[in-house]
Order: C-alpha cells, then sequence, then structure tokens
C-alpha cells in the first residue's frame, strides 16, 4: 500500500475504478454531417460530465440464460443451409488493459449473402434467403474468447447520397462488466473498396478505423468447409489507481 | 538434412492471439490497447435485440413493479420508431445486481435491474417495468436521489448517448443530488424528471431541439 493517509472514500468500501474515456479523435462521434440521419436525431448540446459513481461502474451479468442451442451457427436456421461463402468469425474480447471480459454476452446482427436484411423495413430487391434469419448471440469463454459461424454479409444500396453502399459488415453488441462499457459496433472485411465512399465507416477517426476491421485467418479456415476472420474487440479499461497497484515502489 | 520452407505444419496447437506479447512483467509502462469505435446500431436492430423480456428489469407481479413510459422524438418534434433505450440502476434497496458492487452484488426478489425497449409498437414509445431505485451513496459522503441510467441507441446517432431518469416526486432526494445540482438550471433538470402517470412514471426523451433532454459524457 502506498502511505497515503488522505481520507478518501476508501473508508467507506467505495474505491471505484474510472473507465478511461478515448480522446476525440480516436472516438466515433454521435453525429456527423455525412450521415444524413443524424441531422435530427444527434443531440445539438455538449453533453455535461457525468464522473463515474456506482451506478456507472456496475452493468448487467448477462449470459449463457441469453443464449440458445445453436445460436452460433448463423448457417443452419429453419431446417436447412443458408446460401453463401461460410465464414468463421472468432476473436477476443478484451479490455484496453489488455484484461479478457470472460462469460460476456456478444450480440450479432448482419444482412444475408445477397446483402438483405431479414426485416420488414428493407426494401432492397435481394432474394430473402429462408435458411438464413441473420441473428447470432455467443457467450466468450474464460479467456474472452467468442466465435461463431455464420456466411459472408453482401453489400447492400442505403440511399444516404446517391448510390450508396455499405461495405460488408456484422454488428455486434457487447457489454461488458460496467455500464460505461457498453458498446454497439459493426466489423468490418479486410481491404473492402466501398470504405471510402461510406459515412458510416468514414466517421470513425482515420487513426481509429482499423480497429474496425477484421483480420483474414487462414489458420483458423476449416479445410473443404469454411474460411475464418479474426476480430479482437477491445472495450474501455480501467484508469490504474494507486489503490490498485500492488507495488508502491512507483505511484505518487 | 534440409528443412523443407513449405512444409508447414498443421494448426493443430490451440489458437494463440497475435498480439506479439508474450508473458507479463516486462512492459515498464502502461499496457493500453485501443478501444474499439462505436458505430450505429442502424435501422434493423430488432432482428438482434429483441427479447421476449427485454422490457422486464422486474419480473411481471413483481410487488411495487410500475412503468415507466415515454416517447423519443427527434428535432423535428417526430417521433423516432427505430430505437432501443436501455435502462440500468440499483434495487429498492439502493443496491447492484453486479459483481462489480464493491460493495458485493445484491439479488432482489424478481428484479434484473436492466431492461431494454425499442421503440416500434406502439411507433416512438418506449416503457420497461421496474420498482424503485433506493438512493445510492454518491462518493463524495452524500446519498444520489433515486435514479435510473439510460442508453439511448438509434439509427442517425453513430454513439448511444446517455441520460437519466429521475422522480419527479422524490422532491428532497433530487434537492441533494450531486448530479442534479451540477445541471446549469431547473429547465436542464426537468428534462430528467419522470412525472407520476396512470400505471407508474412517463418521460419523454428530446434527442434535439425545444427542450432537448440533458446527455451525460461518461
Ligand atoms: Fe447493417
Amino acid at each position: 500500500m502506498t502511505g497515503t493517509t488522505e481520507r478518501t472514500p476508501a473508508e467507506t468500501g467505495l474505491i471505484l475504478p474510472r473507465y478511461l474515456r478515448e480522446p476525440d479523435d480516436r472516438r466515433t462521434p454521435v453525429g456527423f454531417p455525412g450521415y444524413r440521419s443524424t441531422a435530427l436525431r444527434a443531440p445539438l448540446r455538449t453533453p455535461v460530465d457525468l464522473p463515474h459513481r456506482l451506478t456507472e461502474i456496475t452493468g448487467p451479468v448477462l449470459g449463457e440464460d441469453r443464449v440458445r442451442p445453436g445460436d452460433a451457427d448463423l448457417t443452419l436456421r429453419r431446417g436447412g443451409e443458408a446460401q453463401g461463402q461460410r465464414i468463421l468469425v472468432h476473436g477476443r474480447v478484451l479490455d484496453s488493459d489488455g484484461r479478457p471480459v470472460p462469460e460476456a454476452l456478444v450480440e450479432v446482427w448482419q444482412a444475408n449473402a445477397a446483402g438483405r436484411y431479414r426485416h420488414v423495413a428493407d426494401t432492397f430487391p435481394a432474394p430473402v434467403d429462408p435458411h438464413f434469419d441473420g441473428l447470432g448471440r455467443v457467450v466468450t469463454d474464460g479467456l474472452g474468447r467468442y466465435e461463431f459461424m455464420t456466411i459472408k454479409p453482401g453489400a447492400y444500396p442505403w440511399g444516404n447520397h446517391r448510390n450508396a453502399w455499405r461495405p460488408a459488415h456484422i454488428h455486434f453488441s457487447l457489454f461488458g462488466r460496467a455500464f460505461t462499457q457498453r458498446l454497439v459496433t459493426q466489423m468490418y472485411f479486410p481491404d473492402d473498396p466501398l470504405f471510402g465512399q461510406d459515412p458510416i465507416f468514414t466517421s470513425i477517426p482515420a487513426a481509429a478505423r482499423h480497429r474496425a476491421i477484421s483480420r483474414f485467418d487462414l489458420e483458423r479456415t476449416q479445410p473443404d468447409w469454411a474460411l475464418a476472420f479474426e476480430w479482437d474487440i477491445v472495450l474501455r479499461g480501467t484508469d490504474q489507481t494507486p489503490f490498485e497497484t500492488r507495488d508502491d515502489g512507483d505511484v505518487a | 538434412m534440409t528443412a523443407n520452407p513449405f512444409d508447414v505444419p498443421e494448426a493443430t496447437e490451440p489458437h494463440q492471439p497475435h498480439s506479439g506479447q508474450r508473458g507479463t512483467g516486462f512492459l515498464t509502462g502502461p499496457f493500453r490497447l485501443g478501444p474499439t469505435p462505436s458505430a450505429t446500431v442502424g435501422p434493423y436492430l430488432a432482428i438482434g435485440l429483441t427479447w421476449p423480456d427485454g422490457p422486464y428489469a422486474a419480473a411481471e407481479g413483481t410487488e411495487g413493479a410500475f412503468w415507466i413510459r415515454g416517447r423519443v422524438v427527434d428535432g423535428h418534434g417526430d417521433l423516432v420508431p427505430d430505437a432501443m433505450i436501455e435502462t440500468w440502476q440499483a434495487d429498492p434497496d439502493g443496491r447492484f445486481a453486479s459483481p462489480e458492487d464493491p460493495r458485493g452484488a445484491a439479488r432482489y426478489p424478481g428484479f434484473r435491474g436492466y431492461a431494454r425497449s425499442q421503440t416500434a409498437e406502439p411507433p416512438g414509445e418506449f416503457g420497461i417495468l421496474t420498482l424503485k431505485p433506493g438512493r445510492v451513496p454518491d462518493g463524495e459522503g452524500g446519498l444520489q436521489a433515486p435514479h435510473v441510467d439510460v442508453s439511448v441507441f438509434a439509427r442517425g446517432m453513430l454513439d448511444r448517448v446517455v441520460t437519466r431518469i429521475y422522480f419527479s416526486d422524490e422532491t428532497e432526494a433530487n434537492a441533494e443530488d450531486v448530479v442534479l445540482r451540477s445541471l446549469p438550471d431547473e429547465e436542464a433538470r426537468r428534462t430528467l424528471l419522470a412525472t407520476p402517470s396512470a400505471d407508474g412514471y412517463v418521460l419523454d426523451i428530446h434527442l434535439q431541439g425545444e427542450g432537448e433532454t440533458v446527455f451525460f459524457a461518461v
């Protein structure tokens, strides 16, 4: 322990971690001019700083009870096989301190091989696949690893600007262990020629875009069956406070 | 004997991460990975984020349970029919169903503390069934007023936005609340106050413009 004798919340048992926030030049803004729908939806006022207290550093524990058998294989639905290129998508869920996030729920959704969502609002005239609903759920293992089998989603047009196409992507939703760590994001595929014209991709500051792109993984391809892509997801980690440090050599 | 460079061994070993870091103990500076950037939920969130029991922070029939209902409204005053709100809060004893609570994880019968509700049916409206949260220490020697942390997700927002729900009938507690007190004026505070209704409380969330809800940077 440090020699600090200052009276702190330590005495009430409330030594709380502080979750690190990425600087603006690495964090996706809420609104982005090139993305039309943000114009009436992204708040205009500057958000008020909310220091992290008990409500913010805790969060729901959601795991196996949210997952049904078969949820990790999106290629087999309604008694048949989905059309398209089978891919294994895998990786680890970590926090920015490098610690794995074990037993954590990962929810995914995506378009089918032709770029069509199974959703009433999707009017893109590409075929609906009777054996693909585009929903997956998995729970990370003890080392924070996740994997699911799916088909490579197609690109799709979306009317944001003339001839606008979304690059192929899979939507991801993660909770972590604290309210501050909640993340909804999208995973992209390497070298997609549609990146440059997509404001949802380019709204990510250039210095952080690579973090949203998966890596082709020859090692995990399944011979005569499926290609593989690896994508590690990093949630916000905590500031290292003196209270969490085991040795006392280098803390103030 | 010369090794054949094309003779690559089968990948029978368990998969190893490719960070280039092996072991611990040699790092002199803090080790940091860059957090994954957020993205919008898009218009098709219903495919991936629908649970039949989503709106129930408290199970149906739990004593004292009530609905918090409201609408999500855009900068034009139009309802937003493809948003989702998620809520997280303490139980009536002021404890959290989370092992991250330094006071220990609490269990309160019939209570999960977490709910999600899409604004699809009826369009633009959300509803969650919950219990009145207890007061939670504010870390500065006081107690926070009963509150619910809220995330709002929607097409058109590239990251979630965060707000809080307070209760207008908690006048005394609200007056002492460290977060409410930090807001500039009554008008700002009012955007966070749910008011009593027939089956619980109501509070609209204004994403933008006239009466814009106070959002927080967390
Ligand atoms: Fe999409």
